[in-house]
């Protein structure tokens, strides 16, 4: 049965619904007891399941990630959290050379079912230090699963996965998406990780965009239809592995593709998917692969700066435009 | 605390079985036929021997970058660690570790680890299992003198003591941090200092009597199963070798007269005169474990050079585990 939820309740159900089937699944992080997390994620699990299975944690995210890491090698499913994902690096050496390589540095013997969860992006005021979009970071780091969900429905299915997954997962919810409402089965389901999910389908051009731009993406592609120019609209979902698959087969279709990220463009995610897609439709590209991202600077506080910082429907519309325009080959 | 004279030659192997690996491992290092860094452990047996004395497999441990004492004390074998120290396809990680990383989950060695105070947390983590478990196991932390400034040491004392987690902090202090003698790096002389800091009992053991550690390691172990728990060990020990490699005299940050005294207070050598003075052992039984466990080593190193190499098709094998999602793989092509 399907109803209307919130992303963040759809992120609060998976966690009940496998803490609930499973007893080795527990969570611990700062202010998820009572309070419920500073996004309300873990809203009513400590009420639910008590003390020992939704810990509260001291503010010390590299000891947060290492009782995940050592709960994890030890057979535990745990749940860890860092409130803002800028505070991954406060906790780096223990998500990138611990949790991400004692499976490898092991010979393979470790098993870390571990999912960190953390809350990304920008738009609400909160400056440099809580508004990044660092997942390019974690993307570049063998070992690690990266997930980013657009919508409450994925956001269900793809953190039920994250918790099944035998390896570590970062989930990342997305600040501005928490109150998005969308149709959400009510019964556990999962969604597999590394699988792009096609939101829209066009002819034209081929948009790849994950989190809440996203959602931009696709009102820039609904308004664009009316001028004649179909869009295609890709959300890999799980951006470590990423489904570089689906991106190359809508590419060698539409012959033209803009990667839209909310992080900086240098160095970003996007980069990476335009190489993967000269590597492997190079002679399918009417036109250079676009990218839209934010300028290379920390993210501003003033509303007026941020909102000229974080890349908008206008920037996206133009690079659509940019690389229709562009003659066939 | 009376110890049987099984205990006590238990221990006392234990502490063998490390020297003898430490010395193998360093001659091949000299001769070039170890690849990588080598960090001896030479000097703190009685550490490693008397804290994992009290430990079954099924405690976890975790260790430093100079971890092999730790694994050969926990119940590692020479065969697979050798041949890890040598790269080799047969090794505890099939020669993706190496000694850095060396490990062994079945005797709950929970990794040597290349970051410093990087462990610490782990045990922590393993800690809170045992405790969510209630399987009665506990944790034990290996770690240095130098590790304790750093921020991860911190965050999991202070953890562990917030959740009452069965966890004993154990600290090897061998008076230096890499190349750089403890005075200069902190304040204090004493590391159990800041165990009133975070909530739970200290002390203060010579690091050179294994019985002094063990006695402790007893007793803060009991108090960790009984649920009332971490508890910190300050073992004051030393390192016969540099930080790395296996030169020992005319280093720049110690002097040798200092390596000279610390010598005469040898683990091993000192608690076999114990034990011959008190009857429980003779020279020659003595004699006989050393033997033994000597041609233990020899056919170790005959395991591993025999040992193939690893293939190189295995690079891209266990970076994730095998996974009920597909396609997981894939973006490693």
């Amino acid at each position: 049965m399907t109803r209307k939820l919130g992303y963040v309740q759809a992120f609060n159900e998976a966690v009940r619904q496998e803490m609930a089937a499973n007893p080795d699944v527990f969570c611990a992080g700062e202010d998820i007891g009572a309070f419920g997390g500073v996004f309300q994620s873990y809203a009513g699990l400590q009420a639910e399941f008590g003390e020992d299975r939704v810990v509260d944690t001291p503010i010390s995210e590299q000891a947060i990630i290492g009782l995940g890491v050592g709960a994890a090698v030890t057979g535990l499913r745990p749940i860890v959290d860092i409130m803002f994902m800028d505070f991954i690096c406060v906790a780096f050496d223990q998500i990138v050379n611990q949790a991400a390589k004692l499976k490898y540095m092991f010979g393979g013997s470790a098993t870390i079912p571990l999912t960190i969860t953390t809350g990304g992006g920008g738009g609400l005021s909160a400056a440099a230090q809580h508004s990044q979009s660092l997942e390019a970071l974690l993307c570049h780091i063998p070992g690690l699963i990266v997930v980013h969900p657009s919508n409450p429905y994925d956001m269900k299915g793809l953190m039920t996965s994250c918790i099944r997954e035998n390896n570590p997962t970062i989930m990342i919810k997305h600040k501005r998406l928490l109150g998005m409402q969308g149709e959400v089965p009510e019964e556990p389901y999962a969604i597999p990780l590394g699988k792009a999910n096609v939101l829209r389908e066009g002819t034209d051009v081929t948009v790849v965009s994950w989190g809440k731009m996203v959602n931009d993406a696709l009102d820039v592609a609904n308004s664009l239809e009316s001028e004649g120019i179909s869009v295609e609209v890709i959300d890999p979902r799980t951006l470590q592995p990423l489904d570089t698959a689906t991106i190359v087969e809508s590419v060698r279709k539409t012959n033209r593709v803009v990667v839209v990220h909310e992080a900086v463009k240098f160095g970003g995610l996007g980069a990476e998917v335009a190489a993967q897609i000269q590597e492997k439709a190079f002679d399918y590209l009417d036109a250079p692969v676009a990218r839209v991202g934010a300028p290379f600077s920390p993210v501003p506080f003033s509303p007026v700066l941020e909102q000229h910082y974080l890349p908008s429907p206008d920037d996206i519309t133009a690079a659509i435009r940019g690389v229709v325009a562009r003659p066939g080959v | 605390m009376e110890l049987s004279k099984d205990a006590l030659m238990d221990m006392h192997r234990r502490m063998v079985r490390i020297r003898l690996f430490e010395e193998a491992a360093g001659k091949l290092a000299e001769s070039a036929r170890l690849p990588g860094f080598l960090h001896l452990y030479v000097g703190q047996e009685a550490v490693a021997a008397g804290v994992c004395a009290t430990l079954s497999d099924d405690d976890q441990i975790t260790s430093t970058h100079r971890g092999h004492g730790h694994l050969v004390a926990k119940g590692g074998q020479f065969n697979q660690m050798m041949a890890e120290l040598m790269g080799k396809a047969t090794g505890y990680c099939k020669g993706k570790g190496g000694s850095m990383h060396i490990s062994n989950l079945d005797v709950g060695m929970l990794g040597a680890n290349g970051i410093v105070g990087a462990g610490t947390p782990i045990a922590v983590g393993a800690g809170f299992a045992n405790k969510y478990k209630k399987n009665g196991n506990i944790s034990a932390a290996f770690f240095g003198d130098g590790s304790t400034n750093i921020g991860a040491f911190h965050e999991a004392a202070n953890m562990a003591c917030a959740l009452r987690l069965p966890v004993l902090f154990i600290c090897e202090n061998n008076e230096y941090g890499e190349f750089t003698p403890r005075d200069k790096t902190m304040a204090i002389t004493d590391i159990v200092d800041r165990a009133a800091g975070y909530g739970m009992p200290g002390v203060i053991v010579d690091g050179m009597d294994v019985v002094a550690v063990h006695e402790a390691a007893v007793e803060a172990a009991a108090r960790a199963r009984r649920g009332d728990g971490p508890s910190m060990i300050e073992a004051k020990t030393y390192r016969f070798y540099n930080h790395h490699g296996v030169q020992n005299l005319g280093l720049k940050y110690r002097t040798d007269t200092e390596v000279e005294q610390w010598k005469e207070r040898d683990p091993i050598f000192t608690f076999e005169d114990r034990l011959i003075e008190a009857g429980t052992a003779t020279r020659s039984d003595f004699d006989d474990i050393w033997a033994e466990l000597r041609a233990d080593i020899d056919t170790a190193i005959q395991f591993a050079e025999d040992s193939p190499l690893p293939d190189p098709d295995q690079i891209l094998v266990d970076v994730y585990s095998a996974t009920p999602s597909p396609d997981l793989t894939g973006a490693a092509s």
